[in-house]
């Protein structure tokens, strides 16, 4: 007999809505700078618009409103369904979410006015830097609390990603933003030097790590086998790549800072552990795409098991491409040029946005107990985020290479064969592409608001009963 | 020793470090022996949310491969390489090595190229094609930043191709100055000649590049320029070269000859900053651009491409 105890819906519903919304102004700020970079003028010549500026707003609104919110919504709907039990409590759950709206709100304030610490990826300062530790701090008891009270005695995969992710984010977000205030706008960081620059990378690195890809797998664990309806390929594989890849990223930071001021000995380990994290990495997207095994023709007829089989593609592309570029000979060719921008944006947009999408539309119908309204759209916006990642990557990784390449270039003399400004001009046509590509993404996230829109309109939200766990336990 | 405070952190380093990787090995290994089951594979019995369910299949050989591959390179890698906290490795590399390497290779591969000319007179090196094929190449990849690509400057950085030298034109004095650097220096005239005293000293100096002023105006100006210019910029306005002072009288001007910029120039002041590259450069690839640049206004033997860079 089922009890009448219902699932905190309201909260995930309000994270699946913003995750949407988010995703469009972010995505639209990056295609926005890209064209700028493309076409200088339309910086305007207007301080609050120029790439300068947009360009953390961007990071920021796709990595911490998009991205977040979508690790919120997924994480509040797995860790309730698969313990059973409703969230800790309503109230902190709803302070998560007006906390994390008003981080996101005061983030696109004052990025355009200028107002950053300067560190990339956590340019927000210190009093917005508080606010997101209490946040967090809120959100961990949350999820940790509902782990707690929950009905079942094993605590599902996705759970361990997610509570990986929540705790090493803490860490990360308190020890790179120790600053100290000058005034309510302007602090400067506790940290000098190439020690200042390792715990940026630190942070930097393990936000790809543990925002990106850690709390992504707990969505992967969850929303691949509910859409396949097929068991996860192997509990043992989980438990090995998930030791393995919490334990390695977090040395991987230094293969930013190759040939720099940085130590030798710091720039080896963080090149070992990078390619030591490929197997760790692969794990995962094994997981993820053998689970489909005796399934594989749902993938001819499900759009959205496409999404979430081709983000989990992507995952694998950019986890074999992430430990070659930190070996130090690619490092050396590959450093400072577009081919890291294309890098990121494959993991960013093929994997991180991918697995969202697909989870978002596995999981709003079930939200407002309503069908999806065209299935069609769907497959319309898988067809043109694929073209539209598969675009700018591509383009990246020419132009990055090739920037690479003309940097290194040598006469006969040994005079360099370009000038910088050469360089650039070779890039032109490869920014047009990129911004094209940028441009079909966000295209598809205008389909998906559409489809989601008509979808939830006039929609009673659903109340979900909380089922009995099941007798095998 | 010397990335290191006290030899704790450097055994604190190698300690975790080496555990860590041993961590990797033990998972591995681990799997390897009992992960692989005969007979078919079974869910594990676990049940979440109705239907989640796990199956216990054994880790793919393929990864396993990878995964020790990986391992083995690692650790090879932290035994030939610095990595071990101060333990240098096995082949002695570090990265400022590796770069005095490269930059030694390439002294004795391309040196001589540079060093056959040093001994040649600067006009003649600027009379041939392949140095000054040389120097131009330098140019581009150590001027163009002020200088711009075409060396016609920007306001503020000389247009290097008039012919028009705040330090002299002769090559040997444009070597002087690559290879030494230039520190100009405008003093700030505003506080002690007041507006007026700048509008109408200003009147005078934009009279004597024969532009149409108030004639009253710039006699006014003609005695503070009198008083107070003079000493650098000499009697008859057409400056000092030995301080860098500019001519005054060839409408050439390097911040910007409106009106309003000289007015802001005589107010507050300018600061011009050559930097010196004799260090960085060596003495053979200075002289090939100066003979280079000297080229520039000298085309065929004769003083060419005069230009201003009014603006």
């Amino acid at each position: 007999m089922a009890t009448e105890e219902t699932y905190n819906y309201k909260v995930v519903r309000q994270f699946a809505i913003m995750t949407v919304v988010w995703g469009i102004v972010g995505m639209a700020v990056g295609v926005y700078i890209a064209a700028e970079l493309a076409w200088p003028v339309l910086n305007f010549d207007i301080p609050y618009i120029t790439f300068s500026r947009l360009r953390p707003l961007h990071t920021n609104a796709v990595i911490f409103a998009f991205g977040g919110s979508a690790l919120f919504a997924t994480s509040y709907y797995v860790v309730q369904r698969t313990c059973h039990t409703r969230l800790l409590s309503d109230k902190l759950a709803a302070f998560t979410f007006w906390g994390w709206q008003l981080v996101i709100v005061l983030a696109a304030i004052t990025l355009p006015l200028g107002i950053t610490s300067s560190k990339e990826y956590a340019e927000l300062e210190w009093p917005i830097d508080i606010l997101i530790t209490i946040v967090w701090v809120v959100y961990a008891i949350v999820f940790f609390g509902t782990i707690m009270k929950r009905r079942v005695s094993h605590i599902y995969v996705a759970n361990w990603f997610f509570g990986a992710f929540i705790i090493t984010i803490a860490m990360l977000h308190i020890v790179n933003n120790i600053e100290i205030p000058v005034t309510l706008t302007k602090s400067y960081s506790a940290y000098a030097g190439v020690q200042d620059a390792m715990v940026q990378w630190w942070y930097g690195h393990n936000a790809v790590g543990f925002f990106l890809t850690a709390g992504f797998l707990g969505m992967m664990y969850y929303f691949i086998p509910k859409q396949a309806e097929r068991p996860v390929y192997s509990y043992r594989l989980s438990i090995v790549h998930f030791w393995a890849l919490i334990f390695t990223y977090i040395w991987a930071g230094p293969h930013h800072l190759h040939y720099t001021a940085l130590p030798d000995w710091t720039q080896s380990l963080g090149m070992v552990m990078s390619l030591i994290l490929l197997a760790p990495s692969w794990g995962g997207m094994i997981n993820g795409i053998m689970t489909l095994s005796g399934a594989w023709e749902k993938l001819r007829t499900d759009p959205i098991l496409r999404f979430l089989i081709v983000s989990v593609s992507f995952y694998g592309m950019s986890t074999f491409e992430g430990p070659m570029m930190a070996i130090k000979t690619v490092n050396a060719l590959s450093h400072y040029t577009d081919w890291t921008i294309g890098h990121v944006h494959s993991g960013a947009l093929g994997w991180v946005a991918m697995v969202s999408i697909g989870s978002l539309y596995y999981m709003i119908p079930r939200l407002f107990n309503r069908e999806l309204y065209s299935t069609r759209l769907v497959e319309v916006h898988f067809w043109i985020a694929t073209i539209g990642v598969v675009l700018y990557i591509t383009s990246m990784w020419v132009s990055g290479i090739m920037q690479g390449l003309m940097w290194r270039a040598v006469n006969s003399d040994g005079t360099l064969t370009y000038s910088f400004v050469e360089t650039v001009q070779a890039m032109h046509p490869f920014y047009i592409i990129r911004t094209s590509g940028g441009f079909l993404f966000l295209t598809g996230m205008l389909i998906m608001a559409y489809n989601i829109f008509k979808t939830v309109k006039g929609a009673t939200p659903a109340e979900a009963r909380i089922p009995e766990p099941a007798l095998a336990h | 020793m010397a990335d290191f405070v006290s030899d704790f952190w450097n055994w604190w380093v190698i300690v975790l470090t080496v555990l860590g990787i041993l961590f990797c090995w033990w998972l591995v290994i681990s799997q390897s022996k009992k992960g692989q089951i005969s007979g078919e594979v079974q869910p594990t019995g676990h049940v979440w949310d109705e239907t989640l369910q796990e199956m216990n299949n054994p880790l793919p050989r393929w990864w396993l491969m990878m995964f020790y591959i990986t391992l083995v390179f690692g650790s090879v890698y932290l035994i030939l390489y610095p990595g071990l906290g101060s333990f240098q490795g096995l082949l002695g590399w570090s990265e400022v090595n590796q770069y005095e390497r490269e930059v030694k290779k390439a002294e004795e591969t391309y040196g001589p190229l540079f060093n056959k000319f040093l001994n040649q007179d600067l006009k003649a090196v600027a009379a041939d094609p392949e140095a000054l094929k040389m120097g131009k190449r330098l140019f581009q990849t150590y001027c163009t930043v002020c200088h711009g690509s075409d060396a016609r400057g920007a306001r503020g950085f000389p247009n290097l191709t008039d012919n028009d030298w705040l330090y002299g034109g002769d090559p040997e004095t444009i070597k002087t100055t690559i290879m030494n650097g230039r520190q100009g220096m405008m003093p700030a005239w505003g506080e002690i000649l007041g507006n007026e005293g700048v509008f109408n000293v200003a009147a005078y100096v934009e009279s004597l590049s024969g532009r149409e002023v108030d004639p009253v105006v710039a006699a006014k100006g003609k005695e503070i320029f009198e008083k107070n210019c003079v000493a650098c910029h000499g009697k008859d306005a057409k400056g000092t070269k030995a301080m860098g002072a500019p001519n005054l009288t060839d409408n050439i001007w390097l911040h910007g000859g409106s009106h309003k910029r000289i007015l802001e120039t005589i107010t507050k002041g300018r600061q011009g900053k050559m930097p010196a590259h004799g260090e960085f450069l060596g003495e053979a690839k200075v002289h090939l651009l100066a003979a280079y640049i000297y080229s520039l206004s000298h085309k065929g033997g004769k003083e060419s491409m005069q230009g201003s860079t009014e603006n």
